[in-house]
């Protein structure tokens, strides 16, 4: 458990109210759910209700939520404070920082990231940076293990880093241009960085996505079951001075 | 290994369309309406005929599973089907993968299994985090719903609503009565059963909750039948698992394979190998952090199953391994666990939210060997005293890696305390002197 508090008063905005077209979504949200169950769209409200007032979530707001669904203020509080994507206190304007510190992220380098962001962005977690554009924490588990280690800024997720990508990802927060999310080092998502190992032979109805070349190199011997493709025998290389580069890996 | 032809997620890495369109080239929405009119207790038998185990971790046959659902709804409540989409758990990656490339799969197994289970509703619970996946997956839904493949009214001729819903962070979400206290807008704190879930579930009534994996793969096992997926793997552990490779190998990935391969044989083809080669490797946690890990020396002949993780002691999880090479500090690693389990406790079990921070606490002072041998031992009995007396498996999962750890580890420890104390001139952490231990409160 973490001790999670609202914001002090000096933060909190006087008021909340949803714009209009998150409203008719927050509306049609609550019919996801049977009648009289509308309890139940409370995480999902109050999550638009965050990303409305930049990240974080003023206690207005949660009140807001509260008496929309017609749920006591206690019960709403609870969520808010139970739930730790709820962010009690404001978050840097440009970007928010999550480093996953967990065990495998740990093992493949989030120390440094830390580091980084503790260089970069302010000594101590959900601290505002000196520009008041930046804050970080460290969040348990981001979900992408694979990929480790990885930070999530917002919606998107930046994974294979290292302290030079980390510090490029956050460059290009701070110019307002941030970086294609997804791996950092060029992978195709969550396949092996030398390419993938699997579905490479066409199983049935896979379309021929075959970027990595045969699943068999012209100098391995065919093995029994191998796909009717791979030949037998070395295929001829062509002249050395031939340009149509086909055999070329 | 597993060949191409066997695999259920063929678009696993994103290379081909998600879409519908792309999802109906894979074999994707083929024959469904044939499967629905074969009626529940066709697909409930051919669902156990298959031997699935849920692949959430628990490994509960999912035939079984959906067998327990009321067969009339005799007293007006409804049925509900609820995926668990919260997969939170360090080392699991899997379901990301489902939703982000192959979200129809998980469409299509949710209207199978809510016809099988009788339910006309389901919800797909996916973890706050996933923001991205979310909004994939609901796109799908969209197009199944525009296609009429799902709906009110829709081609299968068997009403089915599906909705997604998301938490925000909370790991024990992923507990199935806490994930259904958080759909009902609540803290998500574990329900005590019985009442079960297939008898009093949500909005108190009759739910079944699956992990994604094995909803999605249900239609591949109703359409090329059970026959073909018990053919793979060993008995009693059959078909095909999502594994997940992370920490330190060569080339992490998720993969799909047979379940039953060989360890050594799924790192070595899929992983690109152990870093610093084979002979580097330290001990592996095989089904994300609540396995107890598994040293190196039971490794070299490791079956990767149910049966295989349990041979040695530990469990198969959700099949998201964590190697570890000789660099580890494993320690840490595990004290790293133990914290996040201290930071996942919902609070609601004195054992759980006491003991996860006490152990925690300890074995963080372990890690520079600032404690007592006897203290490995008093840590070791407090495992056993959260472990089975909360509510929930949390309490459990929180113990079983230290558990691991000190059976296979007590020596590193050890040598830690010794290393500490034979450096250490003065007790001021209290450490020479056990009358003024500051211990373990």
């Amino acid at each position: 458990m973490s001790v999670r508090r609202l914001a002090p008063k000096e933060l909190q905005p006087e008021s909340f109210a949803f714009t209009a077209d998150n409203l008719a979504w927050a509306q049609k949200e609550i019919t996801k759910y049977p009648p009289g169950r509308q309890f139940s769209a409370v995480i999902a409200i109050m999550w638009r209700a965050q990303e409305q007032c930049g990240g974080w979530l003023p206690e207005a707001a949660i009140r807001t939520v509260a008496d929309m669904l017609q749920m006591p203020h206690i019960r709403a509080l609870e969520v808010a404070t139970f739930y730790t994507m709820f962010q009690l206190n404001p978050v840097g304007k440009k970007a928010h920082v999550q480093v996953c510190g967990t065990t495998p992220c740990r093992l493949r380098g989030a120390g440094e990231l830390i580091e980084v962001c503790k260089n970069r962005i302010h000594h101590d977690p959900f601290h505002l940076s000196a520009d008041g554009d930046f804050s970080w924490e460290e969040v348990e588990c981001a979900g992408a293990c694979v990929n480790a280690p990885m930070v999530q800024i917002w919606k998107d997720v930046y994974e294979d880093l290292t302290p030079e990508t980390l510090n490029k990802v956050l460059d290009g927060f701070a110019a307002g241009n941030p970086p294609q999310p997804g791996p950092q080092n060029g992978r195709q998502h969550a396949a092996p960085i030398t390419g993938p190992t699997t579905l490479l032979s066409g199983g049935i109805n896979v379309s021929p996505v075959n970027a990595n070349g045969p699943s068999l190199t012209d100098e391995e011997a065919k093995r029994s079951g191998a796909a009717a493709n791979v030949q037998e025998r070395p295929a001829p290389k062509p002249p050395a001075a031939d340009s149509s580069g086909k055999n070329t890996p | 290994m597993l060949d191409d032809k066997d695999r259920i997620f063929r678009n696993l890495y994103g290379l081909d369309d998600w879409t519908l369109k792309g999802a109906r080239r894979r074999g994707a929405w083929e024959g469904t309406k044939a499967i629905i009119d074969k009626g529940r207790d066709w697909i409930i038998n051919e669902m156990k005929a298959s031997g699935l185990r849920g692949r959430g971790g628990a490994g509960f046959p999912t035939g079984l599973k959906w067998s327990f659902m009321p067969k009339d709804n005799a007293d007006g409540r409804p049925s509900y089907l609820v995926v668990n989409a919260d997969e939170s758990e360090p080392g699991t990656c899997k379901d990301r993968e489902i939703m982000r490339h192959d979200p129809h799969t998980l469409v299509e197994g949710c209207l199978l299994a809510g016809c099988a289970m009788g339910a006309h509703t389901g919800y797909i619970y996916v973890r706050g985090e996933f923001i991205r996946e979310r909004e994939r997956l609901q796109a799908a839904i969209d197009q199944a719903y525009e296609a009429k493949l799902i709906g009110k009214d829709n081609v299968h001729g068997y009403p089915f609503d599906l909705y997604v819903a998301h938490g925000a962070g909370a790991y024990i979400c992923g507990e199935e009565t806490a994930l259904l206290e958080s759909l009902e807008g609540k803290k998500g704190q574990p329900r005590l059963k019985p009442p079960f879930p297939a008898n009093v579930g949500l909005f108190g009534c009759p739910t079944t909750v699956n992990n994604v994996e094995s909803i999605a793969v249900a239609p591949d096992i109703l359409r090329r039948g059970a026959a073909w997926f018990s053919s793979i793997g060993r008995a009693n552990n059959v078909g095909t698992k999502l594994y997940g490779i992370s920490g330190h190998v060569n080339a992490p990935c998720v993969v799909e394979d047979a379940m039953g391969i060989p360890f050594r044989e799924l790192i070595e083809k899929h992983a690109g190998g152990i870093r610093g080669g084979w002979d580097n490797l330290l001990a592996i946690i095989p089904g994300g952090a609540s396995c107890p890990l598994i040293p190196a020396a039971d490794c070299q002949e490791l079956i990767m199953d149910f049966d295989g993780t349990r041979a040695v002691k530990s469990s198969f999880g959700t099949a998201g391994v964590i190697v570890m090479d000789k660099s580890t500090d494993v320690v840490a690693a595990i004290a790293r666990i133990s914290y996040f389990f201290k930071h996942e406790s919902c609070g609601q079990c004195t054992p759980c939210r006491e003991g996860t921070g006490w152990m925690w606490r300890v074995l963080d002072r372990m890690v520079h060997g600032r404690a007592h041998k006897r203290e490995i031992d008093m840590l070791l009995e407090v495992t056993k005293q959260v472990e089975g007396h909360t509510i929930c498996a949390l309490g459990d999962a929180a113990a079983w890696p230290i558990q691991g750890l000190i059976r296979a580890f007590r020596p590193e420890i050890e040598r830690r305390i010794d290393d500490f104390s034979r450096k250490a001139t003065l007790d001021d952490q209290g450490v020479l002197d056990p009358a003024h231990m500051q211990a373990a409160e």
